[in-house]
């Protein structure tokens, strides 16, 4: 099968210009300056005084960093493994013909629509003793209630991760609820006729069927969760102490307050692999079902001409 | 005798729309019967009510002498076959044959026995292990019948089981279910909107129009003597021809000339007093060539469209204004723009009330 030939619009390449400078002087030039810059002992300002592998030596070396690498890992999985249950569990809630959906999937859908940074204040205020819900509780007379995980080295990052869910449960479930709705009716018959329980056709026929969904919707929380900043910002500033830090505060931080350009950038060219490992897998799955696509394609072709041989 | 399936008085409102009107149905125990109709007549909402998937606004249904208006399906003893398939498509062939049966609680040895008896009979035996995704679609719809068929239940729905397979599938699947009814004798009910389907495999046809059973009767009843025009246009390909006329003391007028129909086998006594009427001619009723002479109806009439079919040929010619076709042996089929003879037999037709539309 020869290649398909693939033709340029000129005005549709005018159109794009723009967009193509922008993709790759933001995109392509900026990650590899970043890189370029993790090799030097940039400080304040960038300079090229190339000193190989040693900012990412000393990286490794930052318990700054290593708590964030951690706090990462924790945040990540906590609040995906969450978002991913309550996200289905709604949506399956969603998918029961209950009345004002509309105004359900709204209230659902909202914290999604606000900033984080309005998310973690208002999350602060509620985890904050003085302001939320340990002094509310105290007022109704149980002085002895103590509910303030921020003010906890050992706890601050769970609070962190319920903003989190909180805030992004709302789209999953938008996304779950959509592939719920694509499930063929007529499974669902088949399933009552069979005498399947419903809570065991939506856990053992249609969470089968949405792997689609899934898949979207955790792409999303991954690309959430790597990328998560202004939560902590609004939360905590990274602390008590280092103990909420996370690698994008880590690298604001370093680049700004810190003055260690070099370092910063060896810790941003870090979280850029994760992302980089993210996208190969999809790339692979994308690829696998393509060609398993023109695999049966081709299949199919060939069926008819054996049939027509055999019907004259 | 006691009926398989039973229903009783049956109506079913979405909102102020009446689909189903206080409808009556008896199916007797091994009988396969076809609710035949064009979409939108309610039939594929009766045979949801049958298996429990709606719930009816008013009435009764029996099966096997219960009454089993408000019992789950799995309860109704019954199996259906779905368009779409409907398999699980995450689970292998012998997963969606054996889950319900699983949830159900019965034990691994008749699970296997069961399993193998239904791919024994479907000829899936080599498609076990597969995913249905992996299989065509003539191979998934046997495996949605072998879903049903493990169940071992009394009565069979199928819900247009075969309208998304192509022409040729289709008859070699419709062969093997009117095989599958003979070999198992269960009860089977079964919505189409294709007749040739309707025709080929059911005992008795209901033909549905707005909710309500038109006719009820063996295929051969409902093809010859169609109780109104709705049945009569609606079943046979090319459609049967209507022409106008007016009957009077046995005889009927059509285009100035009288006919003498009093050999024909009225509804109610001589045909009642004298009334506009419609003739209705099968278009393989009417006669060309040698045999013209001997027709008491003859007109003179212009071939317009010619359609070869190989074994036969449907001519298109007009009548009255209106468009006549008939059905010729392709030998002596006539060519387009050809001036010849039709005649037919206004005994073998069916005379039609032209105000209520009914047989008479």
């Amino acid at each position: 099968m020869a290649r398909r030939r693939i033709k340029i619009n000129p005005m549709a390449l005018i159109g794009l210009t723009p967009m193509i400078a922008t993709a790759v002087g933001v995109f392509v030039i900026c990650i590899i300056y970043s890189i370029v810059l993790s090799f030097t002992n940039s400080r304040l300002l960038p300079n090229f005084e190339f000193i190989g592998f040693a900012q990412y030596e000393r990286l490794w070396e930052t318990p700054r960093w290593l708590i964030s690498v951690r706090n990462i890992w924790l945040f990540g999985f906590f609040s995906i493994a969450f978002n991913m249950i309550f996200g289905y569990l709604l949506a399956v809630f969603m998918d029961q013909r209950i009345k004002q959906e509309d105004a359900f999937r709204t209230i659902f859908l909202y914290p999604f629509a606000m900033s984080l940074v309005v998310t973690g204040l208002v999350w602060q205020w509620i985890m904050d003793p003085n302001l939320g819900f340990q002094s509310a509780v105290r007022n109704m007379g149980f002085t002895d209630f103590r509910f303030s995980p921020l003010t906890n080295e050992a706890t601050a990052i769970y609070g962190v991760i319920v903003a989190g869910i909180w805030n992004g449960v709302g789209v999953t479930m938008a996304i779950l609820l959509a592939g719920l709705r694509g499930v063929d009716e007529e499974v669902w018959k088949a399933a009552r006729v069979d005498g399947i329980p419903t809570w065991k056709t939506y856990l053992f026929i249609t969470l089968p069927m949405m792997r689609g969904a899934f898949i979207t919707a955790f792409v999303l929380q991954c690309v959430g969760v790597v990328r998560v900043y202004d939560l902590i910002i609004a939360m905590t500033q990274g602390g008590p102490g280092i103990s909420t830090q996370m690698p994008a505060v880590f690298v604001i931080q370093h680049i700004s307050g810190r003055s260690n350009v070099g370092l910063g950038m060896a810790a941003a060219t870090m979280m850029l692999l994760p992302i980089i490992v993210l996208i190969a897998i999809q790339q692979y799955f994308a690829w696998r079902s393509r060609r398993r696509a023109a695999g049966i394609g081709a299949a199919v072709a060939t069926l008819p001409q054996a049939q027509g041989v055999k019907a004259s | 005798m006691e009926h398989s399936v039973s229903v009783k008085d049956l109506s079913l409102n979405f909102g102020a729309v009446n689909v189903l009107q206080s409808m009556n149905l008896d199916i007797a125990p091994g009988e396969f019967l076809v609710l035949l109709g064009p979409s939108g007549c309610g039939k594929s909402t009766l045979l949801n009510c049958i298996a429990g998937l709606l719930d009816v606004s008013d009435g009764q249904i029996f099966i096997s002498g219960k009454n089993v208006t408000w019992e789950e399906p799995k309860d109704r003893g019954i199996g259906m076959v779905f368009q779409s398939y409907a398999l699980y498509p995450q689970m292998s062939v012998r997963k969606n044959l054996s889950f319900g049966l699983q949830v159900a609680g019965f034990k691994k040895e008749e699970i296997d026995k069961r399993i193998a008896r239904a791919s024994e009979m479907l000829q899936i035996e080599p498609l076990l292990d597969r995913k249905p995704a992996n299989l065509s679609g003539g191979q998934r719809q046997r495996v949605a019948i072998g879903r049903a068929l493990v169940r071992d239940v009394d009565v069979f729905l199928f819900d247009e089981p075969l309208s998304n397979l192509d022409a040729k599938l289709r008859s070699d699947l419709r062969v093997e279910i009117k095989r599958l009814h003979q070999r198992l004798k269960n009860t089977m009910i079964y919505v189409t909107h294709d007749q040739i389907e309707a025709m080929t495999l059911a005992d008795r046809i209901a033909i549905m129009k707005s909710g309500v059973i038109q006719q009820l009767d063996a295929p051969n009843v409902i093809y010859n003597k169609p109780v109104n025009l709705f049945v009569a246009g609606f079943i046979g390909s090319p459609s049967m021809n209507f022409i106008n006329g007016r009957f009077e003391n046995g005889t009927v007028t059509l285009g100035g000339h009288n006919f003498d129909v009093s050999r024909y086998e009225f509804e109610t006594g001589q045909g009642g007093t004298a009334q506009d009427v419609i003739l209705g001619v099968r278009p393989e009723h009417v006669v060309i060539g040698p045999g013209v002479e001997s027709q008491p109806c003859q007109f003179e009439a212009e071939i317009e469209i010619v359609e070869p079919m190989g074994a036969e040929t449907v001519a298109w010619t007009k009548l009255a204004g209106e468009t006549f076709t008939l059905r010729t042996n392709s030998e002596t089929a006539p060519q387009t723009g050809q001036k010849i003879r039709i005649g037919f037999d206004p005994i073998r037709s069916s005379i039609f009330d032209a105000q209520s539309g009914t047989r008479i």
